[in-house]
């Protein structure tokens, strides 16, 4: 088998053709899921780098306040620290609950819609 | 010869220690050959190669990713960092980890469903498949090697250390070791055997922080304040070592650097090409999702646990043994261990080997990861289908991938040793603006912006790349400082040592003049098959 040069189809199961994927990007139905995705991960993304960026700065320019105690050695700067990771994590699972809910079933229905009417 | 050094070797005569981290270098390695060899006769097609059969589960991958992005720069370094910076140091850890979330939301699914074997299938999916390809190669190339130099540093101070190998030759006998050890793994084990490699290193290294973290705890009755205060006062800075400042705080300019690193760190880990195809080894970008979910499970655990390493280090360790065993703190945690075992005792000796091993296995697993995905792109992105346009068989096109493995390890070694003197963590940082730089605009344009054509990848990558890498060439990192690459020369006028600030902007920014600017019409057919397949998973196999 060659390397075909992109976008490489897989051995036994046909592509849809170019004018069924330009119908299916114009369709409703896709419009919904690529709102369904973009509304929920662009936000997001600014949201996080945002909070972090604001994590740095505080770093940077406000040691008083991240040096401020907030029990025994524990300061501000660690609890915000921390925070990060707790949000890290928080995000990730609001986004794989909210993917699977949302974006898997409208993606699995045009997917298979495609690839069995090919 | 340094007191830090007397203590390790001094320990290593009194208890053959040297004996045990030899031995255990070797069983691990005995191991990892075994999986390779195994996982090599299983190895028949370039998917296999490239990409594992693509029959890895999420979790698998999940472990595997972990296990090439936890390398010796966060295990070393970042605990060397917290050690001797204090809070600065944990800086790292949260940029290293927040920065998956770019990849969970936005990169992993799209590229495991439209992409094939490279980073490369993604970025020229809807342009002229040469220049693009070559770009996306040669950017691959640049920001694995950038990546592997900084393993292969870490490597040859580690083990130089260990072993009590203090000579330049024994320096550079090591790196060409770790160089010979990586070609093997991938050209015999490909992308089966290096992910297999991958998983066994991160259970290793995951039970390693464990265990230093809970007799670290144990120390303190788990009293975490107490660790703290005592690790401000063992380092002779008191409160503000637990505050931010006392690495990056100096001046504005010092400043602005970690802002620089701030926003390379975050917005690096979805260009790595090494961590990208990783993505293709999982059957759906269902299971890319998981593996990404795992992976942020994992390695947060680890940077929660680094912080117990580098603070348990800095209060039980004196600050001056650290520095003196290693002026940028990398073995911070293998001194760790000793200390918690008992200095002269045989279980000092013990743990000392065994967590030596652990982060030798690190940087095998994580060299390996890098070298994959270098010659990947090469055979796939430049040989096939810009050498050959596309007409390669597929027994050639692996042939190919197997020769430049050869050639990236050998390029390598010579660099590493070059580089072995320099700071581990530091080096990573530069390789991930880079990435951020070069790659990340390029892949966000093609997957979410309908207009960008080829002028605007090549610009983006071209661009990004030659600003970062020329950035650091004339940064205090090159020349022009006493910790400098060359600190008898100084041709620096680029004040900070991490370029991102600058360059990642100027990445983003000249994708889209080379797209605005460029009379060239999208190809809108193809950008709706890249966009219904990136979303839906169609076609994907």
């Amino acid at each position: 088998m060659a390397t075909e040069t992109p976008p490489p189809a897989p051995s036994g199961t046909s592509l849809p053709s170019t004018e069924e994927f330009a119908e299916v990007q114009q369709s409703a139905e896709f419009g919904e899921l690529r709102r369904a995705h973009r509304s929920f991960a662009f936000p997001l993304t600014i949201a996080f780098t945002a909070w972090y960026l604001l994590y740095v700065l505080l770093s940077n320019y406000a040691e008083g306040f991240m040096g401020t105690k907030v029990a025994g050695n524990i300061n501000v700067a660690l609890v915000l620290g921390l925070a990060q990771f707790v949000t890290t994590f928080l995000i990730a699972w609001w986004y794989a609950r909210r993917a699977a809910a949302q974006l898997d079933p409208k993606a699995e229905a045009i997917k298979s819609r495609m690839e069995g009417g090919a | 010869m340094s007191p830090a050094q007397h203590t390790l070797l001094a320990a290593g005569e009194a208890s053959q220690h040297r004996t045990l981290i030899v031995t255990l270098f070797a069983v691990f390695v005995a191991a990892t050959l075994v999986i390779t060899v195994w996982a090599g006769r299983q190895t028949k097609d370039a998917a296999d190669f490239y990409a594992g059969g693509r029959q890895f589960t999420g979790f698998q991958n999940g472990l595997a990713v972990s296990g090439d992005y936890m390398s010796a720069a966060s295990f070393l370094g970042i605990a060397g960092a917290i050690a001797l910076f204090g809070y600065d140091g944990f800086l790292y850890s949260i940029g290293f980890l927040v920065a998956w979330l770019v990849a969970l939301l936005l990169v992993a699914e799209p590229l495991r469903n439209s992409g094939r074997y490279t980073m490369g299938d993604v970025l020229a999916y809807r342009m002229r498949q040469r220049p693009v390809r070559t770009a996306a190669g040669t950017s691959t190339i640049v920001v694995s090697i950038f990546y592997l130099l900084a393993q292969m540093a870490g490597a040859g101070v580690l083990v130089s250390l260990l072993l009590g190998i203090t000579s330049d030759g024994g320096k550079i006998g090591i790196v060409a070791l770790v160089g010979v050890l990586m070609i093997v793994y991938v050209t015999v084990g490909g992308m089966k055997g290096t992910t297999w490699v991958q998983m066994v290193k991160a259970v290793l290294l995951i039970l390693g922080a464990l265990l230093l973290t809970f007799l670290v705890l144990l120390k303190f009755h788990f009293n975490i304040s107490d660790l703290l205060g005592k690790a401000a006062d063992n380092s002779g800075k008191g409160t503000a070592f637990l505050e931010p400042g006392l690495k990056y705080g100096a001046t504005g300019t010092t400043k602005l650097d970690f802002l620089s690193l701030g926003l390379a760190l975050v917005l690096g880990t979805a260009g790595l090409p090494h961590i990208l195809i990783r993505f293709y080894t999982v059957p759906t970008a269902k299971a890319a999702r998981k593996s990404v979910i795992w992976a942020i499970g994992l390695i947060g655990a680890f940077y929660l646990m680094t912080l117990a390493l580098g603070f348990g280090a800095a209060a039980l360790i004196k600050p001056a043994e650290i520095i003196a065993s290693n002026k940028a703190g990398n073995t911070a945690a293998p001194l760790l261990a000793l200390h918690l075992g008992g200095v002269d005792s045989n279980w000092g000796a013990v743990m000392l080997a065994t967590i030596s091993a652990v982060a030798f296995a690190t940087i095998l697993a994580v060299v390996a990861g890098l070298t994959l995905a270098s010659s990947s792109s090469f055979a796939h992105d430049i040989y096939a289908n810009v050498i050959k346009k596309g007409q390669a068989t597929e027994k050639q096109e692996l042939g190919a991938a197997r020769w430049a493995t050869v050639g990236i390890g050998a390029v390598s070694i010579v660099l590493g040793a070059l580089a072995r003197d320099l700071n581990v963590a530091g080096l990573v940082a530069l390789a991930f603006a880079v990435a951020a730089s070069a790659n990340l605009p390029t892949i966000l344009y093609s997957l979410f912006w309908k207009r960008f054509t080829t002028a605007g990848a090549l610009w983006s990558i071209y661009g990004g790349l030659v600003t970062a890498v020329g950035l650091v060439l004339f940064s205090p990192v090159v020349s022009g400082s006493p910790a400098s690459m060359f600190p008898e020369v100084d041709f620096h006028w680029f004040p900070l040592e991490n370029p991102g600030i600058i360059s990642i902007p100027v990445g983003f920014l000249l994708g889209a003049l080379g797209t605005l600017l460029s009379k060239e019409t999208p190809d809108a057919g193809k950008y709706a098959e890249l966009e219904v397949r990136s979303l839906t998973g169609t076609g994907a196999h």
